[in-house]
């Protein structure tokens, strides 16, 4: 076995880490590249993050460099770390906190108007690497809003929600953004999607101290009338207890069973393994409830095996558990479910299904209409 | 309501998209410009606008048609018009030129290297070639092209009578280094250096002609200032005091080789001259050139237009050795950066009487020269728009010379043959791997 490079003898020929984008919407893959290592050299390629809400998160993958001294993350095995294989993206969507950190943390941005702050670094050997100082590393910044897209508080109506306008004229398809029951006003799915063309708003639903249904129907109706809006293309994105009032939109009705009376194409996505809520069983219902209705035709259903429940942007960490504040204000470890490299995959997989189901019906085509 | 019956001008609107891969890049990356969903067969024209901190706007614009899917792809069709015409990723950067009523002379520099040059890229309906400001587009998205890759820290420097800025990259180093000389243009300009740094090279942009002491005393500096700023990043904790470059522009040059050869102190690693030449007095200081080359100003030429021709002031190449560096003595590897169209400064003589020179001495292993056809004295980082003649220093109009198309091209090849040689001779990187690593990094752009 060589051994690794020692820090001193590597100062005189410094690796050189490199990635492509350096800046790079939160979707959007990179390559990571070391070059002017000595050939067949163990390293560890390391990401470290600093939350804003001040934890550390951090991956790595165990690498050997090749003949020429490189080491390609998008092209090589990861033989150890929080990866294995060939995983390009594995520096972000394998990271958890650091150890000797919190229990059940969970990572979400807040500000949506500066990036995530990701430094990917190399260092000499595998196990121990935490020992020496990184041989070189760079920086790279991650945006959930792309340049352009405006971020607008929204406080009328007796609303309270953020909406975030692509850049352009407009006018655009617009997307209601409903999360779940973990309350506040997340943003950051909203800022992606308007980074993809989507005028969309994220709505605080819970603490607004209405009836749930009325209140998801004036922020449709905000959406719709908006002048920079399409009227007939808005649609409803629901994670979790948001779902609920997304298919009473869909269904645009206020009868129990809702199901049979849903009229808009509907997309459902699952993870088989959510600890969280029966997502896979519901699904199956609503199939079925449809069925009968005949209605099925606009139901597409997406079903990840060994997914957790808390199916988020692509390349976002997944975690089993984390701690959740409930409603009476107590403080639970909450189990989501899910395996890393599945959910990861799932992530990735139904965002790229979820854009392209939003484009088709959101964003029309002429030629289909001629 | 106002929104009922909608048009076929909305529907048309809503349906075309457009996006701009990547939307935050840095200056000298390519990106994708794509136009979706459009009808087959339907005109449309792109457009670039930038509006500068100088309160200028420049832009660009293509004409395009939409293929049988309704795409259009910069990268890969044809513009049959504009400000550009052909197949050309990046021709709505290098074509921009200011909007119709500018002032003449202008030219496209970035002050503050802080912040990205943002783009605004659109689309409109038909083949357009003005009256854009007037009409709506059809999309619309705002590109970011920054200088300094994240985590690059600026740091001005004033120390030891230094004017200067230093740009050091991400990371903890040692990083090689470079003095970055620009040419005798006007103030300090910092992108270049700022650029240096965002690819691994901690750059310091050195104000030779308007620093601080200069401005105080009246007195410009002497040649020991140069070798103050090289100290400077011998000494700074995350440069490798052996591995440091050396790059000059225009009259930038001259200094650059005037050090790389004669001084005791400067052990370089390896030199890059754009548009420069070796011809001065060689004991001569900062003044001693400057007041040199203006002693043969009445050689100034003029065009139609009254604009200055100064590449005569140095010519004919002087036999005399003490009116040119010596390069024959020259002990590290040199990069001369030619345009064959430089109005501004005998660039292509002087580097045929270098060669000459270095082939007498033996040394002419060590250069590489890179020349252009039909490109101008400006050498910028790529995409920079070309300009074929600007205000000098706020009094005078040069000529710098040049074709677009080709001095762009000239732009683009020469930053990234800079980059591989300044790698090269900084890392050691082995010639055998070279090449390799090029295909790879470069390709992945």
């Amino acid at each position: 076995q060589l051994s690794p490079v020692r820090s001193s003898v590597m100062s005189q020929t410094p690796p050189i880490v490199s990635v492509l984008p350096t800046r790079g919407l939160v979707d959007e893959k990179f390559k990571v590249l070391v070059e002017n290592l000595p050939p067949g050299r163990p390293v560890t390629v390391r990401s470290l993050h600093h939350s804003d809400n001040g934890h550390y998160w951090e991956a790595f993958g165990f690498y050997t460099s090749d003949h020429r001294g490189t080491v390609n993350v998008s092209k090589d095995q990861s033989v150890g770390g929080t990866y294995t294989g060939k995983e390009p993206m594995g520096l972000l969507w394998s990271m958890c906190p650091v150890p000797g950190s919190h229990k059940g943390l969970r990572l979400r941005k807040l500000n949506m108007c500066s990036p995530m702050l990701v430094n990917i670094s190399v260092h000499s050997g595998h196990e121990g690497f935490r020992d020496g100082a990184p041989l070189a590393s760079v920086l790279v910044e991650r945006w959930y809003m792309a340049p352009g897209v405006k971020r607008i508080d929204v406080q009328e109506k007796g609303l309270l929600g953020t909406l975030f306008l692509p850049p352009g004229p407009g006018p655009f398809p617009g997307i209601l953004d409903l999360w779940g029951g973990g309350g506040g006003l997340v943003e950051y799915r909203s800022a992606l999607l308007a980074s993809h063309g989507f005028a969309t708003m994220s709505l605080d639903y819970l603490s607004c101290g209405q009836p749930v249904f009325t209140y998801v129907e004036t922020a449709f109706n905000f959406i719709k009338d908006h002048p920079q809006v399409i009227a007939d293309r808005v649609g409803v994105v629901g994670l979790c207890l948001g779902s609920l009032p997304a298919l009473y939109l869909a269904a645009d009705s206020t009868v129990v069973k809702v199901v049979k009376q849903i009229t808009s194409p509907l997309l459902l996505v699952s993870g088989c393994d959510d600890q969280n809520w029966p997502s896979f069983e519901t699904a199956e219902d609503i199939n079925q409830t449809m069925r009968a209705a005949g209605n099925d035709h606009l139901l597409s259903r997406l079903d990840y095996p060994d997914s957790g429940h808390l199916i988020e942007p692509p390349f976002s960490p997944h975690f089993r558990a984390s701690t959740f504040v409930t409603t009476n204000k107590r403080k639970a470890m909450i189990l989501w479910g899910g395996k890393t490299k599945p959910h990861s995959d799932a992530q990735e997989d139904s965002w790229r299904k979820i854009l392209s189901f939003l484009q088709q019906h959101l964003c029309c085509s002429l030629n289909a209409k001629l | 309501t106002h929104k009922m019956g909608e048009t076929v001008d909305t529907l048309e609107r809503c349906c075309v998209s457009l996006s701009v891969n990547p939307s935050r890049g840095l200056m000298d990356e390519k990106f994708i410009i794509l136009v979706q969903k459009a009808l087959p067969g339907f005109q449309l024209t792109i457009h670039a606008s930038y509006h500068c901190e100088d309160g200028n706007s420049w832009e660009a614009f293509a004409h395009y048609t939409a293929d049988a899917g309704g795409t259009v792809n910069v990268s890969q069709d044809t513009s049959l018009g504009g400000t550009y015409s052909g197949v050309e990723a990046m021709g709505l950067l290098w074509s921009l030129r200011p909007v119709p009523g500018s002032k003449p002379g202008l030219r496209l520099r970035k002050k503050n290297v802080q912040t990205p040059m943002e783009v605004t890229i659109s689309v409109y309906q038909g083949h357009q070639t003005e009256g854009f400001v007037d009409q709506v587009p059809l999309a619309s998205v705002l590109v970011e092209r920054w200088y300094m890759a994240p985590g690059v820290c600026r740091i001005p420097i004033t120390e030891e009578g230094l004017t200067a800025t230093l740009f050091v990259p991400a990371g903890n180093g040692p990083f090689p280094g470079l003095l970055d000389l620009w040419g005798g243009g006007g103030p300090l300009v910092e992108y270049r250096a700022a650029l240096l740094a965002s690819h691994g090279i901690a750059s310091l942009a050195l104000n030779y002609l308007t620093p601080k002491t200069t401005m105080e005393t009246g007195k410009m500096v002497d040649n020991q200032y140069f070798e103050k700023a090289y100290k400077f990043l011998q000494q700074h904790p995350q440069i490798c005091d052996s591995r440091i470059a050396m790059l000059g522009l225009s009259l930038g040059s001259a200094f650059t080789l005037k050090m790389a050869v004669y001084s005791q102190v400067m052990k370089l690693r390896c030199v890059v001259c754009i548009g420069g030449s070796h011809v001065q007095p060689v004991d001569g200081s900062v003044e001693q050139v400057l007041g040199y080359m203006e002693k043969n100003s009445e050689k100034t030429r003029f065009t139609e237009n009254n604009e200055m021709i100064w590449r005569d002031l140095l010519l004919p190449i002087p036999t005399d050795p003490s009116f040119k560096v010596d390069v024959g003595r020259l002990k590290c590897p040199l990069m001369l950066v030619v345009s064959e169209d430089d109005q501004n400064w005998p660039a292509p003589e002087s580097a045929k009487d270098m060669k000459e020179m270095m082939e007498r001495a033996g040394n002419s292993h060590l250069l590489t020269v890179l020349s252009y056809p039909n490109a101008g004295h400006l050498i910028e980082p790529p995409y920079t728009p070309h300009v074929r003649i600007s205000m000098f220093r706020t009094v005078v109009m040069a000529l710098w010379g040049g074709q677009m198309v080709e001095h762009s091209r000239a732009q683009e090849d020469a930053w990234k043959k800079i980059l591989i040689f300044l790698r090269e001779n900084l890392y050691d990187i082995k010639r055998n791997v070279r090449a390799e690593i090029k295909n790879t990094y470069f390709s992945s752009r």
